[in-house]
């Protein structure tokens, strides 16, 4: 069974129609990088896929839940659906061990030591085992975003979603963070990201959708994508990015 | 022509204003309590409630926060009783219960607004994050809102605080003897009209530069080991 299935999607934000009829399917472990111009509906899309953002039509089946707004369907699918977002979005009045700690002892309701282990585990994985007792204002924007990771991935989610998460950062501090998402892709994790690090794209994702004007305008498998655009939109994309 | 001063006829019933002052430390305190609960829970339902909850509290913080306190207090004293009455209820209010009632649904109405501002100034992508992670709209207030909301709204929170302490006095107009009503009563036997406003006015100075000091401590102590955080999540680059 695939890790992420979406058919027939559309949404509107009032008169402007942003996903037109949007198709995918991801299987298990594979990395699906969404890319295009600002405006395009990839962020909205990403959104929609744990439930942020509510679709007007279609399905979406995510994490081996399907998609509804019944408030407890809802958490029970965004504890297997992580996200991560352009701005860390760290609990700032917590510090990065109890940021950490939250999710799993509120919503898995584990014991004060067993999540403290795990945050421990998980900090450990994005290399910032020293900040645990840290306030997020202490750290850089790559650390934070890296505990942002680590965050998520206490949960031990099914598919981790991320939004634009090196946009806000300084060029020199991006890297640390790609990195921790390329470890996180070798590890098997089933991945799904908003990107404008193109090279980062058409070396570490399986999949790369170009999305231009609400719709998925091309779709292939990274390599094939970047060497041979099959329309006019993603070849003047690429070479307006690249 | 010279005025002698006699505080020593208002020093000598000292015991009498150490009982005032007693009952308004008790109002001030048990008010700010209450009132403090009350915010909280008003705030709450004002921005998180279903609709008709939220109009309901909207309209009790506008009813308070714009008409004079000292006219709530005759109300709920001398009005309320008397409606009371036409439908066979037997219920008069002590002075003190009608005091602490209206100075607590007063100070309620302005603390509803000032944790409402709190609650407001917490970033929406604070509750995106949370609720992605599977909480509960009650965990995500609880735990990601309002802890950084009080923060940020505790120095005005705390300036209510010694306003309301300060308000109290108005309660001595239905014979409450809390510093004032005391004042009023010890000046009226003893003709030492300067003396003993003065004497209180001092007091009052003395005990809100106290509270504020206790305040400022319990900020340093809770609040001040952080610096407030910054306004948006994203702008921090160290």
């Amino acid at each position: 069974m695939s890790a992420l299935a979406v058919s027939g999607v559309s949404k509107r934000f009032g008169s402007l129609q942003v996903l037109r009829d949007i198709n995918l399917s991801l299987e298990k472990g594979q990395m699906l990088a969404l890319i295009g111009r600002s405006g395009s509906g990839k962020s909205t899309l990403l959104r929609c896929m744990n439930g942020l953002e509510r679709i007007d039509a279609g399905h979406i089946t995510i994490g081996g839940h399907a998609l509804s707004y019944a408030p407890a369907a809802l958490r029970r699918l965004r504890q297997d659906v992580g996200i991560v977002f352009q701005a860390y979005n760290l609990f700032p009045h917590l510090t990065v061990g109890r940021n950490i700690m939250l999710a799993p002892r509120l919503v898995l309701r584990w014991p004060s030591a067993r999540a403290e282990a795990r945050a421990r585990e998980v900090l450990a994985t994005v290399g910032l085992s020293e900040k645990f007792d840290a306030y997020p204002n202490q750290l850089s924007g790559g650390q934070q975003q890296r505990v942002a990771i680590a965050r998520s991935l206490a949960m031990a989610p099914q598919v981790m979603l991320f939004d634009e998460v090196t946009s806000a950062l300084d060029p020199e501090l991006t890297g640390e963070v790609l990195i921790t998402m390329e470890n996180l892709a070798r590890s098997g994790m089933t991945m799904v990201l908003v990107t404008h690090e193109m090279s980062f794209a058409r070396s570490i994702a399986h999949i790369v959708a170009f999305m231009h004007d609400g719709r998925i305008h091309e779709i292939a498998p990274a390599k094939d994508l970047f060497a041979r655009p099959r329309t006019e939109e993603l070849r003047r994309f690429l070479s307006s990015t690249l | 022509m010279t005025y002698q001063f006699q505080f020593g006829a208002v020093f000598a019933r000292a015991e009498l204003l150490i009982d005032g002052f007693l009952l308004t430390l008790q109002l001030t305190v048990l008010t700010g309590l209450i009132g403090l609960i009350l915010g909280l829970s008003c705030a709450v339902i004002r921005t998180y409630g279903p609709r008709p909850a939220r109009m309901a509290v909207a309209t009790y913080v506008e009813i308070f926060r714009n008409t004079p306190f000292l006219v709530q207090l005759f109300l709920i004293f001398f009005g309320i009783p008397e409606i009371g009455k036409t439908f066979g209820l037997r219920w008069l209010p002590s002075p003190y219960m009608a005091g602490l009632a209206a100075l607590s649904v007063n100070i309620g109405a302005y603390a509803t607004e000032i944790i409402r501002a709190g609650l407001q100034s917490v970033h929406r992508s604070q509750v995106e994050a949370a609720e992605s992670l599977g909480l509960t709209r009650w965990q995500v207030i609880r735990y990601v809102i309002l802890p950084p909301a009080l923060r940020n709204v505790y120095p005005a929170l705390s300036s209510e605080f010694i306003l309301l302490m300060l308000g109290t006095s108005v309660v001595s107009v239905i014979s409450v003897e809390e510093l004032t009503g005391t004042a009023n009563l010890i000046q009226s036997e003893t003709y030492r009209t300067f003396e003993t406003y003065a004497l209180i006015w001092v007091i009052y100075f003395a005990l809100a530069l106290v509270l504020k000091g206790i305040l400022d401590a319990i900020a340093a102590r809770f609040i001040g080991r952080q610096k407030p955080p910054p306004a948006a999540a994203g702008a921090a680059h160290a």
